[in-house]
Order: structure tokens, then C-alpha cells, then sequence
């Protein structure tokens, strides 16, 4: 019974913790800084899940829960990762890093 | 007794490390120490506080027979952290190289050579 008062507090602290990433996902300068607050957020809702599963002792259901939530939190992640490194690319010249067919031919 | 105290100090173990990640995401000048602090901490924190919920599991745990849920229930805790510790700082390299490419501005102690204008840091 006292692990479970201790639980509860183990997710306030988490909860609390969170908040200065809410912050940085408020006010971050770039969107990557909003995306690293996403990321560090995402997780700690995966670790969140299992807490509130040991609270209501139902961890055999709740830890399903959190293992869906950490796969779709990482794809999330990814996924707006490469997106911004698909399209917020700074002006350089593709064929001279990566040559292309059309460029390997012309050459 | 023993295996709750483990997991305590597990938890708490983890709770700081989130405190210090939290704490780093906040204060750190730029977007790569930011990514650093975050990266880092989360992963580390996810894994003490996921692992101490595992091993307290073990404290109903009488033999295999009887008690095989738990060990499921702890055979998916494992998974889960085990996926953390993969996942995570792949995508903290993902958003680290994509701030790369997006040329973020470092914070350069003065009289320091910003290697990012350049072409000597490019590989």
C-alpha cells in the first residue's frame, strides 16, 4: 500500500519534471527545440503509463498501452525529424554532395 | 523487503536524472547542448524508472507455474526498455543531424572558430 502513495508521487514528479519541457515547447527558438520537447515528453508518458498501471494495479494492461505509446512517440519523432531535414535544407547545390543520374551523365 | 527497496532506489535514481534532463533542457544556451541534456537524461531516466516497476513486479513472483502473468508483465517491461535504450538516441541523432544540416546556431566562446561556416566540419 505504501508503494502505491509512492507511485503517486514518483508520477507528480514526473508530471512536474515535464513542465520545464512544456516550457522549452512553448518558447523554443527553432521547431527542432519543440520537437526535442515532444521527444522528451512522448517518453516520459511511455514511463507515465506504466505508473498509473502499478497505481490502479492493472500493469498487465497498461504496460501494452505504453509499449504502443513509445513505438508511435518514436515515429512521430522521426518522421518530423527527417521532414525538417528534407525540406529546411540550407542552399546547397545537391549534385555536389550527392550526384544524381541526370548530373553523372551530363559530366 | 530487499527487492522493494531496490526498486526504490531505482525510481528516485531515475527521478533525479529526469530532474537534471529537465533542468538541462531549460537552461542550455543552444540547440545542441539542449539535444545533448535531453537526449541523454530522458533515456537514462525512462530506463532506471521503467526497470525499478520491473523489478518490483518480482516481489509476487512464487514459481513459474503459478505466477506466469508477472513474468509476462515483466517480459514486456524489459521490452519497452529495451526499445527506449534503442530508440531513443536514434532520434536524438535524427534531430540532431537534421539541426545539423538546418545549420542551428552554436553558442562560441569568444575567440573560437565557428567550424558550422565552413567547410572543414563537413564529412
Amino acid at each position: 500500500m505504501t508503494f502505491e502513495y509512492f507511485s503517486i508521487g514518483v508520477g507528480l514528479a514526473v508530471l512536474i519534471f515535464m513542465l520545464p519541457a512544456m516550457w522549452r515547447l512553448t518558447v523554443g527558438p527553432t521547431a527542432l527545440d519543440r520537437i526535442v520537447a515532444v521527444n522528451v515528453i512522448g517518453t516520459k508518458t511511455a514511463v507515465l503509463l506504466v505508473i498509473i498501471g502499478v497505481i490502479f494495479g492493472r500493469v498487465e494492461m497498461f504496460v501494452d498501452f505504453a509499449l504502443a505509446y513509445a513505438l508511435l512517440n518514436f515515429t512521430g519523432s522521426l518522421a518530423a525529424a527527417r521532414f525538417l531535414h528534407k525540406t529546411k535544407q540550407p542552399a546547397v547545390e545537391p549534385e555536389k554532395e550527392f550526384p544524381t543520374e541526370s548530373s553523372r551523365t551530363e559530366s | 523487503m530487499i527487492i522493494t527497496i531496490l526498486s526504490v532506489l531505482l525510481i528516485v535514481a531515475g527521478t533525479v536524472f529526469f530532474l537534471g534532463a529537465a533542468v538541462g533542457l531549460v537552461r542550455f544556451p543552444d540547440f545542441y547542448t539542449r539535444t545533448h541534456a535531453a537526449g541523454k537524461g530522458d533515456t537514462l531516466s525512462s530506463l532506471l524508472v521503467i526497470l525499478g516497476y520491473c523489478v518490483y513486479q518480482l516481489k509476487d513472483f512464487e514459481s513459474f507455474g503459478e505466477s506466469w502473468p508477472i513474468l509476462l508483465v515483466i517480459l514486456k517491461l524489459l521490452g519497452i526498455s529495451i526499445f527506449i535504450l534503442i530508440t531513443s538516441p536514434t532520434s536524438t541523432h535524427a534531430l540532431m543531424d537534421a539541426g545539423w544540416e538546418d545549420k542551428a546556431e552554436p553558442t562560441i566562446q569568444e575567440g573560437h572558430p565557428n567550424h558550422l561556416n565552413d567547410d572543414s566540419g563537413k564529412f
